[in-house]
């Protein structure tokens, strides 16, 4: 049948029309996302080109305001012990940390995945120090390692032992901050891993028991990579906490004794809000970027082939 | 002799008895299917035997083999599960291997296995595919190749084609029961779907309430059911069951839809009305009323001319009577 030519007319019209369409629907888009990227831009993403910029510049001083510098500020970082003692302490505690916090949690959550009595109790026993404030954690722990009447001393004396300066001791203080990150951290990693366990449906467990897996071949071969989407989030996170949580260093040690707890962030705060030397601080906050920045591309580059979502 | 024996089997959930003394024998290289509505048992009969529950008292006997307390691997069974159970982050030809790789069969055999497996099923092209990128059919073909390539002489099969549409159900029904006699496997195929039961199995098990109604072969649970339940589950349309009224209402009469003749209305009180008319194509369900209860259904070949609201009688051949025992349920005569 043909058409009568008015129709045809309207028909490339609306071809016309439809060619307009995306662009106008992309426009709905970006005044959907606004809001957020608003938010993101000004408290994130002008702040961080804010300070790479900053981190070229001299510190301004009352009678010298802040000129160019070029790599100085940087060069000055890479010549001060204290950054490298720092940075070390920051890679000896995320090291120390990540793997044993995921490890307790995953042993904790698959602990409190089987049936067992009383198992909401020790869920919400082993979630409890998330709830806490990392500064009621740190009060805690403070008391725990007090030398003399804290609680692993009083222990200690009761099997003859002596007392222990945990927190004062430069071979002791490190472990001491590590420990009580480690049991703050786990019972949050737990939580995601005893839901991604609950997403496992049963019935993959008795498959594979009638196949002929033992438990220890089940967890290897299903529950373990099934886990995979969680652990790289619960990685992603726990790397990002280690370079970012400090709040029981402020409390507990002040970065002592002796730079023996200084973790990056610590020294940036030292350098920028006590030394107030804004040229120093914005360059270190550059190398903080960088590496987590770093850090968590590798992640997704690496562990994200390997990981199946379903 | 035997290839399994169930004896005596209970199974207690907190009181209740899910199954409740079961007994029952597979003969080698059968098709046994257990059927029943749900909750009827059938299921945790099946899990017992497969070792995923352990059963409050009872034995089960493979080959002469007292397996009762025997963990699952050790059973020498395999199983497909009504959700496929298949594990998504693997490919399909991992899927399938899965038991021979944790069972530690040579690289060389587990690949021939695979191969001649995925043949048989039809999957050959697909098993570098993750289960998520195959279709309901396909998967269910995943779940079986698993169960075959095992090579155990006893498969257990719990509703493997609930989850498929009615087309894809006929053909795998089909399949199934070919594979099965083809590999010469003994099979329990756990189902609510009367059909199922009567196109596949040698033998079937109706259950009813943890306990067996009725055991025998489709033809006897068809021609000769043993109570009005059975009856009424097997077969389709369901049995017509007429309650006799007076002095005989101790019997119910039972009478199969293609039994039953419509005849021209006489007239007196007998007479029914009619309320449905199903046209199948081969044949026409009519259902008629007389006062209330239960529709009478009545098989006519072809397409019948009864409009719905006409009056007509309704006759059968006491020959195709079964009689039924209303307070036990239990039939009353010898079967025919």
């Amino acid at each position: 049948m043909r058409r009568p030519a008015h129709e045809e007319e309207r028909a490339g019209k609306s071809v016309r029309l439809a060619r307009l369409l995306p662009r106008r629907t992309s426009v709905e888009a970006w005044l959907l996302l606004l809001p957020s990227v608003v938010l993101l831009a000004t408290f994130a993403h002008v702040p961080i080109v804010a300070t790479l910029i900053d981190s070229f510049y001299s510190t301004p001083r009352r009678n010298r305001p802040s000129h160019f510098v070029g790599l100085d500020n940087y060069q000055d970082m890479i010549a001060d012990p204290i950054f490298w003692k720092a940075l070390t302490n920051n890679l000896i505690y995320a090291l120390g940390t990540i793997p044993a916090s995921i490890a307790i949690a995953l042993a904790m959550a698959l602990f409190v995945n089987s049936r067992l009595p009383g198992r909401a109790l020790l869920r919400m026993a082993y979630f409890t120090p998330t709830v806490l404030p990392m500064i009621a954690v740190a009060n805690i722990w403070l008391f725990f390692y007090t030398p003399g009447y804290g609680l692993l001393d009083q222990i200690a004396a009761l099997f003859g032992g002596h007392t222990t300066n945990w927190l004062g001791s430069q071979q002791t203080a490190l472990g001491a901050i590590m420990v009580v990150t480690v049991w703050k951290e786990a019972g949050f990693f737990m939580i995601f891993y005893l839901a991604a366990l609950q997403q496992i449906p049963p019935d993959l467990r008795e498959a594979a028991a009638i196949e002929g897996a033992s438990r220890f071949a089940f967890f290897r071969r299903v529950t373990w990579p099934l886990l995979m989407p969680v652990t790289l989030f619960i990685l992603v996170n726990a790397v990002i906490n280690a370079f970012r949580t400090i709040d029981h260093i402020f409390m507990m040690t002040g970065g002592g004794p002796d730079n023996a707890t200084n973790v990056l962030l610590f020294h940036i705060y030292e350098v920028g809000f006590k030394f107030w030397d804004q040229g120093a601080a914005t360059a270190l906050t550059i190398v903080l970027l960088a590496i987590l920045g770093l850090l968590a591309l590798a992640q997704f580059v690496i562990a994200g082939r390997k990981v199946h979502y379903q | 002799m035997s290839r399994i024996e169930v004896q005596h089997l209970v199974k207690d959930f907190g009181g209740r008895a899910a199954v409740n003394d079961v007994s029952f024998a597979v003969e080698r290289g059968a098709l046994c299917v257990l059927l029943g509505p749900s909750g009827c048992g059938k299921s945790t009969t099946l899990r017992l035997i497969a070792g995923l529950e352990e059963p409050t008292a009872g034995r089960i006997v493979i080959e002469g083999r007292d397996i009762t307390r025997l963990p699952a691997k050790d059973r020498r069974i395999a199983m497909v599960f009504q959700s496929y159970a298949l594990f998504p982050h693997l490919t399909v030809a991992q899927n399938i291997v899965f038991g021979l790789e944790v069972r530690r069969v040579a690289r060389a055999e587990r690949e021939a296995r695979l191969r001649k497996v995925a043949e048989l099923v039809g999957l050959s092209d697909y098993l570098a595919r993750k289960p998520g990128q195959l279709s309901g059919g396909q998967r269910q073909r995943v779940a079986l190749a698993r169960a075959i390539v095992s090579e155990q002489p006893v498969c257990l099969m719990d509703e493997p084609l609930s989850n498929l549409d009615a087309k894809l159900r006929q053909e795998m029904r089909v399949e199934i029961r070919a594979l099965q006699q083809r590999l010469g496997m003994t099979m329990i195929y756990v189902t609510h779907d009367q059909v199922e039961a009567m196109t596949m199995a040698d033998q079937v098990i109706l259950m009813k309430d943890g306990v067996i109604e009725q055991a025998g072969t489709p033809a006897e649970l068809y021609q000769a059911p043993a109570t009005m339940f059975a009856a009424r589950f097997v077969g389709a349309p369901a049995m017509n069951l007429i309650e006799a009224a007076g002095a005989a209402a101790a019997v119910v009469t039972g009478v199969r839809a293609e039994d039953m003749r419509l005849l021209p209305p006489t007239g007196n009180g007998a007479d029914a009305e009619v309320a449905s008319v199903e046209y199948l194509g081969a044949d026409t369900i009519v259902g008629l009323r007389r006062g209330g209860g239960e529709p009478i259904l009545v098989r006519v070949p072809g397409r019948a001319a009864a409009r719905i609201g006409e009056r007509a009688a309704l006759a059968w051949d006491p020959a195709h009577e079964h009689r039924f025992d209303r307070a036990s349920g239990r039939r009353l005569e010898p079967g025919r």
